[in-house]
């Protein structure tokens, strides 16, 4: 399998994310945060808040936003950008719902 | 293929199904090319195309089927169409190019277009089989249940999206008993938001249809025929027929046997082809790029490429629709178009009426509109919707671009000049029909210099105070430099009401939801902040026990996972221990589960507890069931609500001792733990006035003396250091108990969110707290009977409910992946 050629992973069932809440993907690599919209959205970040690497995923989903719990970041869910004035970004992973099931592609998420 | 008098003969057009997609396509192509086709159309229903959109109008007796004809028999005969209705394809072979019917009629065709519509769902329950349910797609479906109308009689709808919402109008419109029941929290939710579904089940309530949304259908009763319909929760409701309208789906069994490719739907590619290149399909049983569509402006626009396709156009293309969506029941407006799932404040315009039971939400990205709600007046809904389609860059009307099209063009104004420009009869509270004249009247003539005296006066934003920041502008306006702004502090950016002011509205206009607090007070966002959730949260749980489900997305982590996140992500466990009290046994307990769980830090905290530091996420459940099983439960050291009574050893013991400190202390902890309030609240007790309990320094501290007990409040030794203030004297025990927790629930009931209890006592003043407790008996007893009737619903230990399954997935990842290497 080529670097190139998607490596879409199911992750489960969209319902098993609460809405406005988020689970994790723990990989080798790092754990991963996946997030749902109240509009069943999903986005997947790494479960790492740029600032002092608070977990994400415990946050206060409101938008396309999350609250980080440890300082209350507002980091958006789409870009991984911290909002407002501060300043840091959270990696982006490629995530997508298929006949409600979420899929995550573990080739982004296994590179360093 | 050329006849003898040189003219080409027309290929064989057959279409399979003669819905509304069918029936578009035969108009387009017969514009487009007439007489290139010799036509055969096969319709399963024994009648000519009709408008299939409209028959929630002919259930509501608004129509007659003959309104809602779109082509007669007239028709097909003047377009050399042959029409063969009631006629059912069932197979098609594709090798000799023939579709046969049920009856045996066999047809050959050179092009074939497969228009099969949809079909029902049927949920898979015991019972759905029984006489008496029934479906909404067709005619005869419509003439089943007017039947069962004639004869009244109560009508269960399962489904409360567009059809069963406009099958129980329409139901309801003939004279039967309707209770909808739906599975998702508010109604319509593909298409509306929690916002408008709110509107929504108003308006629908209000018809006397009865809702029940979260409602999960168990069973159909009854033994020959339904008698009734049972939830999962237990609830049954009685009725006559049951109309399942839980959703549709493609109709794409003829393709399949037919071997075409088949997902969802009979999967077309942009020229709507199927994967044979012969066979085409078009309307509700297409998949399309992955999508199936359930609308009839979608159909359209799919008709419309076929026509063009089967005209020889080979550059004509489907990308794919926009859906939008209104709904036919007469005198509910709705109206919902694109993507206008989540969005935040900065990328949304939300404009709520609450008086009118209007709101209208544009969810934006890039400047440009991606979708759009519309609830109470919906006449900019095209509007939007073609904005929306052209992908147009909405910058330089942002400012008024809710308003609709009509107030595009003019430029904004400062907000002291628009309202001084408007006249004297200007309405400026809707709710209480307040005009301008008045207000000034009341600030000139009155002396009236501030809100609150406004309000008084003349009511003027005392309804849904969505006025208040208006009539502040106007005072401003009127008193020129002689107005001093208050300091008014809104809740947050999403209103501009301030929190005690939300609380005050939750009560006297009943809200007993958080979209129904967020459409009634008009907050400026879809759906709020993580600064005002938790504090609607709290506010709807103080106001409405027993009642308010708890929504643990608008909680901070702590409360949610009820333990306390730490700096690394791990928590931490703290057991209660009633006044500070503990015993060999629990020791044990404590010190084994530190051991197994390999628990790096164990710490005493200042509140006499023990800590547990550094525990993984997913360990929760397991240390709980471990304390639990020695009997200790959740020390509630994470919540907004009471966490400790501290106390001292007192007179059992101790030789100063007046009292006995320490039972007081255990029998408080017992009667207050599990409450949630405004900030978290510690207690004390000492046993004599050298306070060794330290409780003059905490949210309510009793102070023991010889002649019985001083209760103090309003002390603090956080960011801010503040010696109690005493409330009052009291003789026994039992006075105790009911004054603190009258103080307490007094504060759960007035406070701000995350305003500590001195901070309320300082806005409220202490004397008028002293007022209520020490000398209104009444008012004292009827905060305590409040008080108690709140704390049956907490009564609950959530770690036990926890360590025993409940809410499990919180604690899980969703998913482990580790890949096997083998690169």
């Amino acid at each position: 399998m080529t670097c190139l050629s998607p490596n879409w992973f199911d992750i489960g069932p969209l319902y098993q994310i609460p809405r406005r809440g988020a689970r994790t993907v723990k990989t080798a690599r790092r754990d991963i945060a996946v997030f749902r919209t109240a509009s069943d959205e999903v986005f997947a970040l790494e479960n790492r808040c740029p600032h002092r690497g608070g977990p994400l995923s415990e946050g206060i989903v409101h938008g396309r936003k999350v609250a980080c719990p440890l300082h209350n970041w507002i980091i958006d869910l789409d870009s991984g950008l911290a909002t407002g004035a501060d300043e840091g970004c959270a990696r982006r992973f490629p995530v997508k719902i298929e006949q409600g099931r979420v899929y995550l592609e573990m080739g982004m998420a296994v590179t360093p | 293929m050329t006849l003898p008098n040189g003219k080409r003969k027309p290929e064989k057009l057959v279409a399979v199904g003669n819905g509304m997609a069918a029936g578009r396509l035969l108009e387009e192509l017969l514009a487009r090319s007439p007489g290139r086709y010799e036509i055969a159309v096969f319709g399963a229903e024994p009648r000519v195309n009709y408008n299939r959109i409209m028959l929630s109008p002919v259930l509501a007796g608004e129509k007659a089927f003959a309104d809602i004809v779109i082509h007669d028999d007239a028709w097909y005969a003047n377009n050399g169409v042959t029409l063969h209705k009631g006629k059912t394809v069932v197979a098609i072979d594709r090798a000799a190019r023939t579709a046969t019917t049920a009856c045996g009629h066999v047809e050959t065709y050179d092009k074939l277009v497969i228009a099969t519509g949809s079909t029902p769902i049927a949920i898979p329950v015991h019972g759905v089989n029984l006489p008496g349910v029934v479906t909404f797609r067709d005619l005869d479906d419509v003439d089943a249940m007017l039947r069962q109308a004639r004869q009244g009689g109560h009508a269960a709808v399962i489904g409360g999206g567009l059809l069963g919402l406009e099958a129980a109008a329409g139901l309801k419109a003939n004279g039967m008993g309707v209770s909808v029941v739906h599975l998702m929290p508010t109604l319509m939710e593909r298409q509306l938001d929690a916002s408008a579904g709110y509107l929504l089940q108003k308006a629908i309530e209000r018809r006397g249809i009865d809702v029940f949304t979260g409602a999960n259908t168990q069973a159909i009763l009854g033994e020959s025929k339904v008698e009734g319909v049972k939830l999962d929760d237990g609830r049954t409701i009685d009725a006559d027929m049951v109309v399942m309208a839980v959703g549709i789906r493609p109709n794409a069994r003829l393709a399949k046997e037919a071997g075409l490719a088949v997902d969802r739907g009979v999967k077309v590619d942009d020229a709507m082809r199927t994967s044979d290149a012969n066979i085409y399909a078009v309307g509700e049983c297409v998949e399309h790029r992955g999508q199936c569509y359930g609308l009839v402006a979608p159909l359209f626009e799919m008709a419309k490429i076929l026509a063009a396709q089967l005209s020889g156009e080979d550059s004509a293309a489907y990308h794919g629709s926009v859906a939008s969506t209104k709904l036919k029941v007469t005198g509910i407006d709705l109206f919902s178009a694109g993507d206008f799932s989540e969005s935040d404040e900065n990328d949304e315009i939300v404009l709520r009426d609450p008086s009118r039971g209007v709101y209208k939400r544009i969810a934006l990205r890039d400047n440009r509109i991606v979708g759009a709600v519309l609830y109470g007046d919906t006449e900019d809904g095209p509007w939007f919707l073609d904005l929306l389609k052209k992908n147009a860059d909405i910058d330089a009307m942002r400012g008024t671009l809710i308003f609709g099209r009509a107030y595009q063009g003019g430029a904004p104004l400062d907000p002291m000049a628009a309202v001084a420009a408007l006249p004297d009869d200007a309405e400026i509270c809707g709710c209480n029909g307040v005009c301008k004249g008045t207000i000034v009247a009341a600030i000139t003539a009155k002396g009236a210099a501030s809100l609150e005296q406004v309000r008084a006066h003349t009511k003027a934003s005392a309804s849904c105070g969505q006025c208040a920041t208006k009539v502040e502008t106007l005072i401003a306006a009127t008193l020129g430099n002689g107005y001093r702004a208050s300091n008014r502090k809104p809740m947050c950016r999403c209103i501009d009401l301030t929190h005690e002011e939300v609380r005050g509205f939750i009560l006297s206009k009943s809200l007993d939801s958080m979209p129904a607090v967020m459409q009634e007070l008009g907050w400026k966002t879809s759906c709020g902040c993580p600064a005002c959730r938790p504090a609607l949260n709290y506010y709807l749980l103080c106001a409405w026990p027993g009642q308010y489900q708890d929504d643990a997305q608008s909680r901070f982590v702590n409360e949610r996972v009820h333990a306390n996140i730490q700096k690394d992500g791990t928590f931490s466990v703290v057991p209660r221990m009633w006044g500070g009290l503990t015993t060999p046994n629990e020791l044990r307990a404590i010190a084994d589960v530190a051991e197994r769980f390999d628990i790096p830090t164990v710490k005493v905290t200042g509140g006499q507890r023990i800590d547990l530091l550094g525990v993984k996420k997913e360990d929760l459940p397991a240390i709980w069931a471990d304390l639990g099983k020695a009997g200790l439960v959740s020390g509630h050291a994470y919540a907004k609500g009471v966490r400790t009574v501290k106390t001292c050893v007192g007179k059992e013991w101790c030789r100063f001792g007046t009292q006995n400190s320490t039972s007081l202390g255990v029998q408080l902890e017992r009667l207050l733990c599990g409450s949630w309030t405004p900030a978290k609240v510690k207690l004390a007790v000492s046993g004599c006035p050298r306070n060794c309990a330290e409780a003059t320094v905490k949210d309510i501290g009793v102070i023991c003396v010889d002649s019985g007990f001083d209760i103090h409040i309003a002390g603090a030794a956080g960011l801010r250091v503040r010696a109690t203030d005493l409330l009052g004297h009291v003789d026994t025990e039992r006075e105790t108990l009911e004054c603190v927790a009258a103080v307490l629930q007094l504060y759960r009931e007035e406070a701000a969110y995350l305003d500590r209890l001195y901070k309320w006592v300082e806005k409220t003043g202490l004397e008028r707290v002293r007022r209520i407790i020490m000398e209104d008996r009444a008012a004292r007893q009827a905060l305590y009977q409040r008080f108690l009737v709140s704390q049956r619903a907490v009564r609950k230990d959530p770690w036990a409910e926890r360590a025993a399954g409940f809410g499990l997935q919180e604690f899980s990842p969703l998913a482990i992946v580790m890949p096997i290497a083998a690169e």
